[in-house]
């Protein structure tokens, strides 16, 4: 059994220490919002937070977040009304979708540890995170607006 | 009670032959209507007997007496924004407030019509069936209010939720008069009124993402995200080469696996691949760690069949021989032998693109919950009716024991149109008595997709002592989508090549396009603009290389090839039919106005003739598909490290009348992104009849850091018939960069993609 704290809950699973969070976080606990695309930290649709890291849950085995505290796209906020969030509808950065909590975790520790990071802070941040889609342009806006700078470098 | 379920059963009758009468305008349409009148009357009417209080005069719209109006969204929702747009063409016409409307996912069911949401269709084919559903429900509302105040129905006025009788000042809203219009009889469609289309306040504006909040805190569900009690999970083993199965298997180990409940082999499927399970061996399990291990530990002999010969460096060969000799003539002017005979001096190049895999983000994943003889399935799918025939197929049970639910689709650019995964969910759920999720991993969605087909082209045109073009051949061979349901068709189809090679205008006086020869050896099926991105590649590419070869301004070769502004005929264009994406030609003509009209646009834009004279490398190129033309422009630099950088482009698009104008330009966006890996990155390729790449290390895509500082986007106002939007986008970008980075560096790119190893 592994104890871990997700988005202030605790929970005790019985796992594999090997299991990757990912597949404990979706599957165990029931936490769908972060996403399988790859399986090898190739593409960022699986970015949740490790005690305020972003890491890449479909290769972090779950032995690795014993005793730690897990944030998932789910606990990002309390209402859906993180910055980052609220910038991401404003400017209709999704299109299908499924990237998006990936790349919004992934902007979240940027900003929290960058609060006003340049273009390239930002694509250097977020080049773990593949959007099909071809959302870019418009993320690298909303990360700027929610840092409060102006939509365009 | 059961007078009433008859009666509503006749009215749903009525509709359906509505339908089906106005939709005598329609070619693609009037299938899907011919299908849904094929409904019978007794399910429909079963399905009414549960339906709502209120006024339900068609499935796709529902006024309840609290006033809310519920709107069926019958199409997918995968990034294109459907979820966004489509019901507001009922609100607007019905007249409803768009605070107070539902919208609720259809399962796939013909009383909808056609749900196959590729083809760029659904604002192009839906436009005005939509409206007279939104149609109907107003006129029933407005009777009944123009009943209770005793005055004309053409006094009454249906606008914010409520009808109006303005003179009298009088008003009631929609939900006071819900009960009583779902009485009355369900007015003809033939007959109803469609309202100006002033009236339609919300069509053509920016509107909001309705799915924005839910998925930016990862409550949008998608294909893995259904959660039934007791559900397992299955990853498949398949075989690796399409055609082959498995020999032997020894499933001790993966059996072993702890959390490992089954392994099943799957049925082989026979004869043409169509949308049929690939077979192999699934392993169910409690969760999809336990069945990924389970799987790894197969032991797995295959017979791998006869694609076993399939190697793409000696298929490149095949089919460059292919476009090196005559093919058989699809259109033809004149006489191009003779042209090139005469010529002053000739140019010819030859392209060669890869297949390429959709790669959407969201692997295929479909849930199937089979229990007494039925099958109800949740699935991340582009066509729930055609997963709902396959699944009924797969179990040998009626379709009307299947019931197919639509997840948010995320991305399918044409993979999710294809129900193989859905039938390998139902056949599992039935084997391990339980629901069972089947979750493809990236690398089988890498392997054993329905691939973007391989192609060859060769492009020749004959010049005279002016430099101008007297004749222009175009070949072209690829593996044809008809072979993944036919095996015998081994030559591009007439509806391939209508996807710019029959369609070109083309004001040279000796025309001829030919279909090579080019057998499959892989499931093909078509991805987001499908063999418009090849055709457009090759046309793009090689009018600039005609534009420099006589010293001229590329978008005055484009202007001077295309000819004046006219609707181009078969006659002229030497075809026998211009295929137009199944809408006749008469309804939506192939305007050279138009295609000249984004062409002119984007070079204003983006500030051509200055930039380009200032040396800037600029690229330029065009295309029509699915209707809508549209123009591009890019512009190249060299970044600090001395590679090239795509900094800025400009995406002019005339796609008729839009609905939501935001959703339009988000799709030209990422029709941009999607176009920039076409041309820097994929590429399958194949030895021994298997796929090489496995996930994105080797079949790499867009990333951030590549996507260009800008992208404009210029939609042309306009209010003609719509023409389709979350394909058109892809095609002209490839080679509008390529042009760019010829004009950066003066190297001419012919094969794709840039960025890899050569592919092949």
């Amino acid at each position: 059994m592994i104890a871990l704290r997700v988005n202030g809950t605790e929970h005790t699973v019985d796992a594999d220490p090997d299991m990757p969070l990912l597949w404990v976080v979706r599957d165990l606990i029931g936490l769908t919002g972060t996403k399988y695309g790859c399986g090898e930290a190739l593409c960022g649709a699986c970015v949740v937070h490790l005690d305020g890291e972003a890491v890449r849950a479909c290769v972090t085995p779950i032995s690795k977040a014993a005793g730690r505290s897990v944030t998932t796209i789910e606990g990002l906020s309390k209402d859906g009304n993180h910055p980052l969030q609220k910038a991401w509808v404003e400017l209709g950065v999704p299109q299908c979708g499924y990237c998006q909590s990936g790349q919004i975790m992934s902007a979240a520790a940027l900003l929290a540890k960058k609060p006003k990071p340049t273009n390239a802070e930002i694509d250097t941040s977020l080049a773990g995170n593949i959007c099909r889609c071809g959302t870019y342009t418009r993320i690298r806006a909303a990360v700027r607006v929610a840092a409060g700078l102006p939509k365009e470098e | 009670m059961v007078a009433r379920v008859a009666d509503v059963s006749m009215r749903r009758r009525s509709f359906l032959q509505g339908l089906g009468l106005v939709a005598g305008g329609l070619t693609l349409g009037l299938l899907d209507e011919a299908e849904a009148l094929a409904a019978p009357p007794a399910k429909a009417g079963a399905k009414a007997a549960g339906a709502p209080e209120g006024l339900s005069p068609n499935p796709f719209v529902h006024v309840s007496p609290a006033g809310e109006v519920v709107v069926v969204c019958q199409r997918s929702e995968m990034g294109q924004g459907v979820r966004s747009s489509l019901h507001v063409v009922i609100a607007d016409e019905l007249g409803a407030d768009l605070a107070r409307v539902r919208v609720v996912q259809a399962e796939g069911d013909k009383k909808y019509g056609d749900q196959n949401t590729d083809g760029s269709r659904s604002v192009r084919n839906d436009w005005v069936k939509l409206r007279q559903m939104g149609a109907m429900a107003r006129t029933q509302l407005v009777a009944v209010a123009a009943t209770r105040w005793r005055v004309p129905a053409t006094e009454c006025v249906a606008r914010d939720h409520a009808v109006w009788h303005d003179r009298s000042k009088r008003t009631l809203g929609f939900g006071e008069l819900a009960v009583d219009a779902g009485k009355l009889r369900v007015p003809d469609v033939k007959k109803i009124q469609l309202r100006p289309r002033s009236e339609l306040r919300h069509v053509g504006t920016e509107l909001p993402l309705r799915d924005g909040p839910d998925i930016v805190t990862g409550r949008g569900q998608f294909g893995a995200d259904v959660k039934l009690p007791g559900m397992l999970v299955a990853v498949v083993e398949r075989p690796p080469v399409v055609g082959g199965k498995v020999a032997t298997f020894d499933a001790t180990k993966a059996l072993a696996v702890k959390g490992v409940r089954k392994v099943v082999e799957l049925p082989t499927p026979q004869g043409a691949p169509a949308f049929q399970p690939r077979g192999g061996v699934a392993v169910i399990a409690d969760h999809t760690w336990a069945a990924m291990r389970g799987r790894a530990a197969l032991s797995i002999t295959w017979d791998h069949g006869p694609n076993e010969i399939y190697d793409s460096d000696a298929y490149r060969e095949q089919i460059l021989s292919s476009v090196r000799a005559p093919g058989q003539v699809m259109r033809k002017v004149g006489d191009v032998d003779k042209a090139f005979a005469e010529a002053a001096r000739t140019l010819e190049a030859e392209y060669y693109l890869p297949h390429l895999a959709h790669a959407a983000m969201e692997p295929p994943a479909a849930l199937a919950s089979f229990k007494d003889g039925a099958c109800e399935v949740w699935a991340t799918t582009q066509n729930p009716q055609a997963a709902r025939t396959e699944v009924a197929r797969a179990l040998g049970i009626g379709e009307d024991k299947v019931k197919v639910n639509v997840t948010l689709v995320g991305g399918g650019f044409g993979r999710k149109s294809k129900a193989d995964f859905v039938s390998e969910a139902a056949l599992l759920s039935r084997e391990a008595q339980a629901p069972v999720r089947v979750q493809w991993t990236r690398e089988d969605d890498i392997r054993h997709d329905y691939f973007h087909t391989v192609s060859a082209q060769s492009l020749k045109v004959a010049l005279d002592k002016d430099g101008k073009v007297t004749a222009w051949r175009h070949r072209t061979a690829f593996p044809p989508i008809p072979s993944t349901f036919d095996a015998t068709q081994k030559r591009p189809s007439e509806g391939e090549l209508g996807q710019g090679v029959l369609d070109l205008p083309l004001a040279i006086p000796n025309v001829q396009a030919e279909a090579g020869e080019a057998p499959a050896h892989v499931r093909i099926g078509w991805l987001r603009s499908v063999c418009n991105i090849f055709h457009g590649f090759a046309i793009g590419t090689f009018v600039d290389e005609v534009a420099h070869a006589r010293g001229q301004d590329p978008r005055a070769t484009w202007l001077d090839i295309l000819g004046p502004a006219r609707n181009l005929t078969p006659e002229e264009a030497g075809v026998k039919k211009i295929p137009n994406y199944g809408t006749p030609i008469a309804d939506h003509p192939v305007e050279v106005g138009g295609l000249r009209n984004v062409i002119e646009k984007v070079t204003e834009l983006s500030g051509w003739e200055a930039k380009r004279k200032a040396g800037q490398a600029l690229g330029l190129s065009a295309h029509r598909s699915f209707l809508t033309s549209v123009a591009v422009v890019a512009s190249a630099k060299r970044g600090k490290d001395g590679k090239p950088v795509i900094d800025e482009v400009w995406i002019v698009a005339d796609a008729g009348l839009i609905v939501n104008a935001e959703r339009v330009r988000s799709q030209l966006e990422g029709a941009v992104i999607f176009g920039m890996s076409v041309l820097f990155h994929g590429a399958i390729t194949m030895r021994k009849g298997a796929v090489e790449q496995t996930n994105f290390r080797d079949y790499p895509v867009m990333r951030i850091g590549e996507a260009p500082r800008r992208i404009h986007v210029h939609v042309v106002p306009s209010e003609a018939r719509p023409g389709g939007v979350g394909e058109p986008g892809v095609p002209p970008v490839a080679p509008a960069i390529a042009n760019a980075l010829f004009a950066l560096d003066g190297t001419r790119h012919r094969q794709l993609p840039l960025s890899a190893k050569r592919p092949g």
